[in-house]
């Protein structure tokens, strides 16, 4: 086991074969931190095709929860962020990470559960309502836990409803700590509730029993924001290149892919950089 | 290392060993930590790259050969080192010599190495960051289907996967056992 002795040199060898692979094959590439809705919808795959064929931009996604990808561009490693989680992304501006935050497009979140409905919530359109039925029958809960956006949004509606589920007591509030497909599937399984965004909801293909059972609330509006790097902050290499992208999101060739994305005949995003919601 | 005296080898043996075990999500946190922009091998730009899941996975494997091969030649080492010190066989062919005897050990050794690395999905996911046609791989593309509702591609993809692994495993013991 002579190798054992190389091992340095062969992690050396490593490193560098990994600094010529990483600025070789992509030079005009950017990492873009966004959130699990907006890729595991679809929407991404759909416009980023027509912006790199304008740029030459290649567009590298992470598809993690709003709060992840604002840590992942805190610490650096991404270029910039598309996430939706308002409060959020206000902190991350506040604290000097952000600039130049652009809403671009916006849709809604939906309460799903079974069709058997034990909460009596279907065809409601008052969230808050819905959310203290569910807890008052306790019926099972799935929330994601994973302080993404949509993860956000249900921890904010459960304070205004003045429940705080953690401490509810029983097992109906279930914390997967997942991200919205692991917690449509969850739900599926236990027959539960839970707040979804409607992307990920029209593109999730293990639907099962599950329904949308209360939608069309003020309170359940889903507005995705793209914001760059403060400079002063983060001195990212390719922060021209971020900017590129940002302001082709909100241009009207950026804004006209996202209105023409559909899924199953449903418009998922509604492009918003000219009216902000 | 088990043929040869030197400073630090029983650490060596000791940290192999120990390291059979090593969580893989602690690896890939580690090594993200490790990677980012604002960590100390920032300059690389290695985050979220293939070479940064290869370094992981070679993290992850190379405990698993070296334990698993150090406890395989050490035995025949025992029984005819002597004698081959005796015929005057230099160092690197004792190895030769030493790793014939053991081959079906050692073939045995590497494909744990493989197994790990190609079942692994924590790590990768962790330092890839599972971005489509560039750090995606089969595992963590079973994980995105299995999110996305998409039961029966990822499980179809899971069979792929199984049938890569027992093609390897079997192509390899058919070429060493001759």
């Amino acid at each position: 086991m002579k190798l054992r002795r190389f091992f340095p040199l062969l992690f050396v060898m490593l490193l560098g074969h990994g600094t010529i692979a990483a600025e070789q094959p992509t030079p005009q590439s950017i990492i873009l931190a966004s959130t699990t809705s907006v890729e595991n919808s679809g929407l991404l795959a759909h416009i980023l095709p027509a912006f790199t064929k304008e740029t030459g931009i290649t567009v590298h996604v992470l598809a993690q929860g709003t709060g992840q990808a604002l840590q992942t561009a805190a610490r650096d490693d991404a270029d910039l962020v598309l996430v939706h989680d308002p409060e959020a992304e206000q902190k991350f501006s506040a604290a000097g990470n952000g600039i130049d935050r652009r809403q671009i497009a916006w849709n809604d979140f939906i309460v799903v559960g079974p069709r058997a409905d034990p909460a009596h919530i279907g065809g409601t359109h008052d969230a808050l309502a819905a959310l203290k039925a569910i807890a008052g029958a306790k019926a099972p809960f799935v929330s994601r836990g994973d302080k993404s956006g949509t993860d956000a949004l249900e921890h904010r509606l459960w304070r205004v409803v003045g429940v705080d589920p953690a401490k509810a007591g029983g097992s109906w509030y279930r914390d997967i700590g997942g991200g919205m497909g692991a917690a449509l599937n969850a739900a599926q399984a236990m027959n539960a509730y839970t707040i979804s965004d409607r992307g990920t909801w029209l593109s999730f293909a293990n639907k099962g029993d599950l329904a949308v059972l209360v939608e069309g609330d003020p309170r359940l509006l889903n507005r995705y924001d793209v914001i760059l790097l403060n400079p002063a902050k983060h001195p990212v290499p390719k922060q021209a290149l971020a900017k590129r992208f940002a302001q082709w999101l909100v241009s009207p060739e950026g804004q006209a892919a996202i209105g023409a994305y559909q899924v199953k005949g449903e418009q998922l995003f509604h492009p918003s950089a000219a009216a902000p919601k | 290392m088990a043929i040869c005296r030197f400073t630090g080898r029983r650490l060596l043996i000791l940290l192999a060993n120990a390291f059979l075990g090593l969580p893989p999500v602690v690896v890939g946190l580690a090594l993200y930590l490790m990677f980012s922009r604002s960590g100390p091998l920032g300059a690389l730009a290695l985050l979220f790259t293939p070479s940064a899941m290869v370094i992981a996975q070679a993290l992850l494997a190379t405990p698993i050969i070296t334990a698993l091969t150090h406890r395989a030649i050490e035995e025949p080492w025992q029984e005819y080192g002597g004698a081959l010190r005796v015929e005057g066989a230099s160092r690197l062919c004792s190895i030769r010599v030493l790793l014939a005897i053991a081959r079906r050990s050692v073939v045995t050794a590497v494909l744990a190495g493989f197994g790990r690395t190609i079942s692994e999905v924590g790590t990768v996911l962790i330092v890839g960051g599972n971005i489509a046609g560039h750090t995606r791989i089969m595992t963590t593309a079973i994980v995105l289907k299995t999110s996305e509702g998409e039961l029966g591609l990822a499980l179809g993809l899971g069979l792929v996967l199984i049938g890569i692994s027992i093609a390897v495993s079997a192509s390899a013991f058919v070429l060493w056992r001759r």
